[in-house]
């Protein structure tokens, strides 16, 4: 394989991402599935980065969910992105970071619907204004958070602790990035490196020493698809589409799954559990599923906060290979414990899969 | 005598410049790079006869009388018109002034890079039709770019051609059966090898074509199959791993392959937009030049003195552009007898 | 294993690296003229079977091609051997051999 061609595509798909001052808005699903991992991107920004960036406790799901599932009429939904518009300039923002890729797309879907049509974003002016009395202007820089964490990766290297290295044999980690479909597939020019070959993770894992691995089912969606997997007879769909993903990508060996989508990290990672429990199948060594980070935790990972502070004892798959790989010093008896030492409670076993 | 220049050394710049200096026109043979013969040059063996393109060109050339002014290196960069003839200005600062002037730019090649999901300077065993004719000028079977012999090898068709993403609704009429010439080449030199074609449409639209698809299928065994590659992936063996639907049967298809061989299509030549501003001639949708019409005037452009021969008004086979470049021949010759 | 209440199932595409081809393969060696086949569809469009059935010689070739063994035994029953395909056939393709080989080979222990 040779890079010369993916730069050539790359050198296309560059965009503006703004430099400090954001204003940050969170996923629906991550705080329940990975929690730690907004609070890490926080972090990083405020003490790794020294940014200045706003998470408004006044502001709400941009019910991408709902949208997506044909529950919620679309005036509605613009009604709500017009609000959260509306909460950024309150308090004086003009930089818009969604965490999640559904949101995201969905925003740049329907800032798009109304350059198009501008009677509409009168008319959701007007509905904003009726309903709460709000007014709002449009963001000047609407990027994903991964596209932030990727436009900082060298100053995040510059103070890793870790490396995306084998310590043992001095050689790059395997890594599979998955970039959730609503990033460069509906704006392929509205994306770091376009929908074909992504770089927003790609560029962010090569910076800290680890290997991409490009296999050939390395753009098919994780299958959460929204209707598939909200209606339960229709779950077999989304995790045959994993399993598809991690046959395919199982001759490459990956020491590591990083994605920028919270519906796909829940699905790659929860989904080898369903998966070692119906077929019987693991894919990572020894018995032991292949790790599943979000971007963040990778990110809080390398610049070396603890491992259980950043909330990867909640993962399905046990990230304790992954950490002696890297050589990460972590407590073991620490895994399950909150804060001020208080026990969680340990979770049940999987009958296949091996977890520490 | 009249002053006639005409604009592309290739093949059909060649051609109108031996039939006008025939008719002892004085003739300016404007070429931009240092060597005449445009692509076909370059060229392996000729559909449908798999007669030699360097043959041709050389003929061509031994054609071309002293009476010709062999221009090399050199571009028009400004044009105008005064007492119905042309100045033209060159990139050497030189000029001159013509009673007629034929374009005869012809087409590049599109850029497989920009069908990204293809993976053409990415993949390092996918090659582009124009490399496997240049290839073919060895002896030599085909290899992988690990030295192994190819034992199957796939074939797209219309790449860059008949695909609005990429900004061509056009058919460029001539890889559909290049692509099955050099499937047949290919099975000669690597016999036993599995050879598949993935197409859109055949179109095997001239004299014998449909002949070289029969004897593809019956003699070679070539695998032709409907359906439009979707996207190319590497294998950890640097083997490449193709999706395609079964149009014919309405399934979805997955193969690995040693080779994957692009068959791209024609594009307007880079300075053809120029070309068309500097002599007011206006473009097509598909950005070739467009003649008076598409019957009885291919030749004329809606400017007088000025001609089109070749690919600068579309995709032509080779037959076609010479024929096409004699008749130009012809009109140009009306048009400076027309009083 | 707990009762997830849906099952996974396997990925459907035909892949060509693992193709049976020994029927077609069969086939071919005794009549080459099935090669000549460019799926125009004349033999479905005039097939007495195919009106009651979902009998195509076009789709049966394919299916043969591909491998999809299982499949051109449901298909190659309906045939009456009436040979209408063989009149409308424009590449001259022996389309009542090609049955009868297929019957053949289907009958054969093959590798």
């Amino acid at each position: 394989m040779k890079n010369v061609g993916k730069q050539l595509i790359w050198q296309q798909y560059q965009k503006e991402i703004a430099e400090d001052h954001f204003f940050y808005v969170r996923s629906c699903i991550r705080q329940n599935f990975f929690p730690g991992a907004e609070a890490t991107f926080l972090r990083i920004l405020k003490d790794v980065l020294h940014k200045d960036v706003y998470d408004d406790p006044a502001h709400t799901t941009c019910t991408g969910i709902g949208y997506h599932t044909d529950i919620i009429p679309l005036e509605t939904t613009m009604t709500v992105v017009a609000r959260q518009f509306a909460l950024m300039t309150e308090k004086g923002y003009k930089n818009f970071i969604p965490s999640c890729v559904t949101s995201f797309g969905l925003y740049l879907e329907i800032l798009e619907s109304w350059h198009n049509h501008p009677e509409v974003l009168n008319q959701i002016r007007k509905y904003l204004k009726e309903a709460t009395g709000r007014t709002f202007e449009l963001p000047e820089n609407i990027v994903h958070a991964s596209d932030i964490i990727y436009k900082f990766r060298r100053e995040i290297a510059s103070k890793a602790k870790y490396r995306l290295v084998n310590q043992q044999t001095g050689q790059p980690l395997r890594v599979v990035e998955h970039i959730g479909c609503h990033y460069a597939k509906m704006f392929p020019h509205k994306s770091v490196g376009g929908a074909e070959f992504p770089r927003v993770l790609s560029g962010i894992i090569e910076e800290w020493g680890g290997e991409v691995i490009d296999y050939p089912e390395r753009r098919h969606c994780c299958g959460f698809g929204f209707r598939q997997y909200f209606i339960k007879a229709n779950r077999g769909y989304t995790f045959s589409s994993v399993k598809k993903k991690f046959d395919s990508m199982h001759p490459y060996s990956p020491d590591l799954i990083v994605t920028n989508c919270p519906g796909c990290n829940v699905f790659l990672d929860k989904g080898q559990y369903v998966i070692s429990e119906q077929e019987g199948i693991v894919y990572g060594a020894n018995g032991y599923g292949i790790p599943v980070l979000t971007f963040e935790e990778l990110a809080g990972l390398i610049v070396g906060f603890d491992p259980w502070d950043i909330g990867l004892q909640v993962h399905q798959v046990s990230v304790e290979p992954l950490l002696d790989k890297m050589g990460v010093w972590y407590e073991p008896e620490k895994k399950y414990r909150g804060k001020n030492n208080i026990p969680l409670g340990q979770p049940l076993q999987p009958t296949v899969l091996k977890t520490f | 005598m009249s002053k006639i220049a005409i604009i592309g050394g290739g093949i059909a710049g060649m051609e109108a410049a031996i039939r006008l200096s025939a008719l002892n026109f004085e003739v300016h043979l404007i070429e931009k790079s240092f060597i005449l013969g445009g692509h076909v040059k370059n060229w392996h063996m000729l559909f449908p006869d798999l007669s030699s393109a360097t043959q041709l060109v050389e003929q061509q050339k031994n054609q071309l009388r002293d009476s010709v002014n062999i221009l090399l290196g050199i571009e028009v960069i400004r044009a105008s018109y005064t007492n119905n003839k042309y100045t033209l200005y060159f990139s050497d600062g030189s000029s001159n002034t013509f009673d007629a002037i034929i374009l005869t730019t012809g087409f590049k090649l599109f850029p497989a890079q920009r069908k990204e999901e293809y993976g053409y300077s990415i993949y390092s065993n996918v090659i582009t039709s124009a490399e496997l004719e240049e290839y073919f000028q060895t002896d030599k079977p085909l290899y992988t770019k690990e030295h192994r012999i190819a034992e199957r090898i796939a074939f797209i068709h219309c790449v860059g051609s008949r695909d609005d993403k990429v900004g061509n609704r056009y058919c460029s009429k001539v890889c559909c059966v290049t692509a099955v010439k050099q499937a047949m080449e290919t099975a000669r030199r690597n016999p036993g090898a599995e050879i598949y074609l993935f197409y859109m449409d055949l179109r095997m639209f001239d004299r014998q074509f449909e002949d070289l698809y029969f004897q593809a299928q019956t003699q070679y065994g070539i695998r032709f199959i409907r359906g439009r590659l979707s996207e190319v992936s590497e294998k950890p063996d640097s083997r490449l791993f193709l999706k395609f639907e079964d149009t014919l049967l309405g399934k979805p298809l997955r193969l690995t392959t040693d080779m994957l061989v692009l068959m791209v299509g024609m594009e307007p030549a880079e300075n053809t937009g120029q070309l068309a501003r500097l002599f007011n001639v206006p473009v097509g949708n598909d950005k070739f030049l467009l003649p008076k019409n598409l019957h009885q005037y291919r030749n004329l452009t809606n400017q007088p003195g000025i001609f089109l021969a070749g690919c600068v008004s579309g995709p032509k086979t080779i037959g076609e552009t010479l024929t096409d470049a004699r008749s130009a021949a012809l009109e140009v010759y009306n048009y400076l007898n027309r009083n | 294993m707990p009762d997830f209440g849906f099952s996974i199932q396997s990925s459907q595409p035909i892949d060509l690296d693992k193709t049976y081809r020994a029927v077609y393969n069969f086939v071919k060696e005794k009549e080459p003229s099935i090669q000549r086949c460019i799926y125009c569809g004349a033999c479905g469009a005039t097939c007495t079977a195919a009106n009651f059935s979902q009998m195509s010689l076009r789709k049966v070739n394919l299916l043969l091609l591909r491998g999809q063994i299982a499949e051109v035994r449901q298909l190659v029953e309906h045939c009456l051997l009436c040979g209408k395909c063989m009149l409308v056939c424009p590449r001259n393709v022996n389309t009542r051999k090609m049955i009868l080989l297929i019957h053949q080979a289907l009958k054969m222990p093959l590798s």
